[in-house]
């Protein structure tokens, strides 16, 4: 199950944080800066993963990756594939470039609703649900409508 | 005026964008502008025209999400906002319930009957976002009336729809598990669906629930098994594999079915994620088919050896689970892990040190400590103390079971202690002091590590150093007797930089000193007895060989220094400190003009001869460990009450009991190490107290303790202990002496077995605690119980076809089917009913359920 999918640029500013189990709005904000810390200590050139338990509870564990100024987030626990959620965070951000045509930091800023509609549709109260980006799309399109 | 004062707001309402524009112009003030935004929205947002409300919440919505803000004050607004029949506005308002509302918001309910509108609307965007919505934060009651709609829609036509449905299953699942009795056939047909969305999401759901509960799941193997065969989609074969890793934990039959097809998926697939998942099932769950296991770990040499740290990361990940039951794994790629240790990747690291100390054993544990703690001097802080705790947990396992060396061990703890960066005081000084108290022949060892830690000033600045300062001081202390040069350590004792160093320490460094005076003293004084060179020998030690002719120039320089250095102490704050400093002046004022006269005289008995003999006395009882259960293992005296209320004591004693521990407290408050309880040595030192003559404790206390002791003299403490403590120090047998509450057995002294060892391994005391293992955590929690027994007995009670069912299996299903048609019927009578009865009456069933046979497998699979 995934428990949160975050977005943060370099500085550490939230772009997009969705939580899956419910926490109050003070201890989200103190997981994102938790996670954020633990990232930029992260040198260049290491693997994607990181256990944090301390942060989210036991089995806990995420993936990141650096995209330009933004880092893309999933925690997850035991039941998810490693390496299946790295590709989540392509399939993610390669449906934005679809989206939003060479996406960047600010579109993601100034889209607050699309965003989540995209999300919405990949990942389903922890689930995965959709891995191909153009049925993202479709569906996406049609609930802008 | 209100009306237009609303439409005023209205019409210059701002939207999400100039918020999300005023905030990022606003970089200095964020926080004001934030909070003057929030003002704003609380205004709007009490308006009546629906759209103007539904922006006030989004961007309510926002703030909350990114900036932190509370949004819990509009949960009322949001159901508002949710009625409205625009779907945009829809849209705003099930994104924020569902970020924003919990088990406790107050208004929860009020959305079920919008929900159920939503679910059963003809709009499939509409059902999905109230599926999306009930899937975040569904709660029991709402779980329970939206059931059948849930139902309705998981045979929908639109797949869209129906993947959607399966994914919400699994909440309404969680909370209100009499939703299996409707859903769970329906959910279970869409495994033979063709659509691998809907499959995805229907073995996602599965995979969930059989991570929580495997056995309930197992009549379903032969649909894993169809799916894991034929399908082709990497992410539904990983979903699989994960259950299958599960189940076959709990059926081993279902291991040896399921490695074939496993093996083939390694050999042919291409994706990585695929490859790595076989690899974590066959060691975790079929570790012991053996063509299966082969291949996963030449499987996990190709991940060792490639440049992506990512499949670096995880090869070493997947051979630390099979390192336990399958070393040889992990000794083939030794090249690999060692190589990993230096890698800049600090996950791979320390992923490499769990190897390493996976690989421990007696033979090579000198060899590996010897690469990590290169390793660890030249890594930065985090990994440094990482494989040094590493090292000193492996080592002290089991009482040190892989240590054979002690003399070496201890000279490792010392060059750890060296270390810069090394923050593991604690540790190294509480082992320090366990070796030392549990093994006699390594005291002279521990004394001269000891010695050159306490010698060093520079160590002294250094916070974390200060636990093993202690531990080397108090074992200098108290092992003095195998030290060549106590005037040395003495003096590294009071040495100025003794300073830096917290009071508590100081305590310890002045105690120390003075029973290295007291050896001292009592070293010179033996010397000056021509008559009984027995007595010589026996307390000059077996380690050392020079210099105990302890001469009048060398005992007043000793003393000298130890007034010198105490004397400025006299007038410190602590109270600790100054005490012992006194007590220690205070002696040597008693006796310096003594030992000046007895340079001249020869009269052996004189007061300060024999107050000496009774301080060497006070120190030389050997202090042991004991166990932290000991003193509960004393069995209670007949005739002791030790709950009674002891207050009539008082009155028949008052005057006549005053406290004995007084005086005891300056020579037995040995604070270097809290795990050694004092219970052992207050009595004994009593015991003395009362034995020797030169001390006159109360005479009242003392005959009423001689009279219970009498009484119950098995129970007491023999004290005849420091009569035969002069014996020879390594012999094995003074362990006869140690109270019953000690219980140490016999054949805890293994001698190694090991001749190629220069010397034996000496014998470690063992205490019966047992280890310290973490309690593994009880599988299912009493919420997952009635969700079990649900799916059990509707899987059961569906009758499988092809299953071939036991009569007593048909027996309990009936009473299992009673009990759930008496409970229904309980839960209609009274719907806000007392769920805890029903459950625990189902509980009961339960039990009866799970002592019987387990689960059947089907018969194709065995």
């Amino acid at each position: 199950m995934i428990k949160a999918v975050m977005m943060m640029n370099t500085q550490g500013k939230p772009r997009l944080a969705k939580f899956y189990d419910y926490m109050p709005v003070e201890k989200q904000q103190e997981l994102i800066r938790g996670v954020f810390s633990v990232l930029s200590s992260r040198p260049e050139n290491v693997s994607n993963f990181l256990e944090i338990d301390s942060l989210f509870g036991v089995d806990s564990r995420l993936v990141y990756k650096h995209y330009a100024t933004l880092y893309f987030v999933l925690v997850f626990d035991g039941s998810e594939n490693e390496l299946a959620m790295l590709d989540l965070i392509q399939v993610l951000v390669e449906t934005l470039d679809k989206c939003f045509s060479n996406v960047c930091e600010l579109d993601i800023v100034f889209n607050y609703s699309k965003m989540h509609a995209v999300l919405d549709e990949i990942v389903f109260g922890g689930q995965v649900l959709e891995t191909s980006s153009a049925e993202v799309m479709k569906a996406v399109e049609e609930i802008s409508k | 005026m209100a009306s237009s004062n609303s439409l005023m707001d209205s019409l210059f309402q701002r939207s999400l964008e100039d918020l999300i524009k005023g905030i990022r112009l606003h970089l200095l003030g964020e926080s004001s502008f934030i909070s003057k935004s929030v003002d704003e929205i609380r205004s709007e947002i009490k308006l009546t025209d629906l759209s103007t409300k539904s922006i006030a919440l989004q961007k309510l919505s926002y703030l909350a999400a990114l900036h932190g803000v509370d949004m819990s004050w509009a949960a009322f607004h949001a159901v508002e906002v949710v009625s409205s029949s625009r779907f945009g506005d829809k849209r705003i308002g099930y994104h924020a319930i569902a970020q924003s509302f919990s088990d406790q918001t107050p208004v929860l309910l009020l959305i079920t009957n919008q929900l159920r509108k939503d679910l059963n609307s003809s709009n499939e965007y509409e059902v999905s976002l109230a599926l999306e919505c009930l899937s975040r934060i569904g709660a029991d009651d709402l779980a329970r009336d939206l059931t059948s709609e849930v139902f309705t829609l998981l045979g929908s036509s639109k797949a869209f729809v129906r993947k959607k449905a399966i994914g919400v299953v699994l909440r309404v699942f969680d909370k209100y598990p009499d939703a299996v009795k409707v859903c769970l056939k329906r959910l279970v047909e869409n495994l033979d669906s063709s659509d691998p969305h809907i499959l995805s999401a229907v073995v996602g759901v599965f995979c969930e629930l059989t991570t929580k509960d495997p056995r309930s799941y197992l009549p379903l193997a032969p649909e894993f098994y169809k799916i894991l065969v034929d399908s082709r989609n990497n992410w539904v074969l990983i979903k699989v594999l994960k259950i299958f890793a599960k189940l076959a934990l709990i059926e081993p039959r279902l291991a040896k079915k399921v490695a074939d097809p496993i093996c083939e998926h390694m050999r042919r697939t291409v994706g990585k994620s695929l490859l790595f998942e076989c690899i974590r099932t066959v060691l975790s769950s079929l570790s012991d088919q053996e063509s299966a296991l082969k291949l996963a770990v030449a499987k996990i040499r190709d991940f060792l050896v490639d440049d992506d740290p990512n499949l670096k990361y995880l090869g070493l990940h997947a051979l630390s689970i099979v390192a336990p039951k399958h070393l040889w794994a992990v000794l083939e790629n030794n090249e690999a892990v060692v190589k990993a240790l230096s890698d800049e990747d600090l996950n791979v690291k320390l992923e490499a040190l769990h190897l390493l100390m996976a690989m421990v054993n007696e033979e090579n544990v000198s060899e590996i400590s010897r690469i990590l703690m290169n390793y660890a001097r030249k890594s930065d802080p985090l990994f440094c103390n990482e494989v040094i705790t590493s090292l000193l947990l492996a080592c002290s396992r089991n009482s040190y079971e892989i240590v054979v060396d002690f003399d070496w061990y201890l000279s490792l703890l010392g060059e750890m202690a060296r270390i810069p960066h090394c923050q593991r005081g604690q540790e190294i000084g509480h082992q320090m002091i366990d070796i030392g108290t549990r093994i006699k022949d390594v005291r002279l060892e521990l004394v001269r590590v000891s010695r050159s830690l306490l010698i060093d000033p520079a160590l002294l600045g250094n916070q974390f150093m200060h636990p093993i300062l202690s531990a080397a001081a108090w074992a200098s202390g108290e092992y003095v007797e195998f030290s060549k040069t106590p005037y040395e350590i003495a003096e590294a004792l009071l040495q100025p930089r003794t300073s830096l160093l917290p009071p508590s320490i100081r305590a310890i460094y002045i105690h120390s000193t003075f029973k290295i005076l007291v050896f001292s003293l009592r070293g010179y004084f033996t010397a000056q007895e021509p008559i009984s060179p027995p007595l010589v020998q026996e307390s000059t030690s077996s380690g050392s060989s020079a210099v105990n002719c302890f001469t009048y120039k060398s005992i007043s320089s000793l003393m000298n220094m130890i007034e010198l250095g105490l004397r400025s102490l006299s007038g410190t704050l602590d109270v600790e400190v100054q005490e012992r400093a006194k007590n220690v002046l205070g002696f040597i004022g008693m006796i310096e003009h003594e030992i000046a006269e007895k340079v001249t005289g020869q009269d052996n008995e004189t007061a300060v001869s024999s107050a000496i003999v009774f301080m060497e006395d006070v120190f030389s009882d050997e202090l042991g460990p004991v166990s932290s259960t000991a003193q509960e293992k004393v069995p209670l005296p007949d005739g002791l009450e030790i709950k009674e209320n002891l207050e009539d004591l008082q009155e028949i004693c008052g005057e006549f009991l005053k406290p004995i521990f007084e005086s005891n407290s300056n020579t037995n408050s040995f604070s270097a190490s809290d795990k050694i309880s004092f219970s052992v040595t207050k009595l004994s030192i009593r015991d003395q107290q009362e034995a020797s003559s030169s001390s006159s404790p109360p005479p009242e206390s003392a005959s009423l303790l001689a009279e219970h002791r009498k009484r119950h003299d098995l129970y007491y403490l023999s004290s005849q202990k420091k009569d035969e403590h002069n014996d020879s120090n390594g012999n094995n047998n003074t362990l006869n002496e140690y109270p019953p509450a000690n219980e140490i057995s016999g054949d805890s002294f293994n001698p190694k077995k090991k001749m190629n060892q220069s010397k034996p391994r000496p014998v470690v005391v063992k205490l019966d605690e047992g280890d310290d293992d973490l309690k593994t955590k009880p599988n299912a929690s009493s919420n997952d119980e009635p969700l079990s027994r649900a799916i059990q007995t509707a899987l059961m009670g569906k009758g499988m076809g092809k299953e071939r069912e036991k009569d007593n299996h048909e027996k309990i299903l009936d009473s299992g089917i009673k009990e759930q048609s008496s409970g229904k019927e309980k839960k209609t009578k009274k719907k806000n009913g007392e769920k805890s009865s029903k459950h625990r009456s189902r509980r009961r069933s339960d039990k009866e359920a799970s002592a019987a046979k387990p689960v059947e497998i089907v018969d194709f699979l065995l």
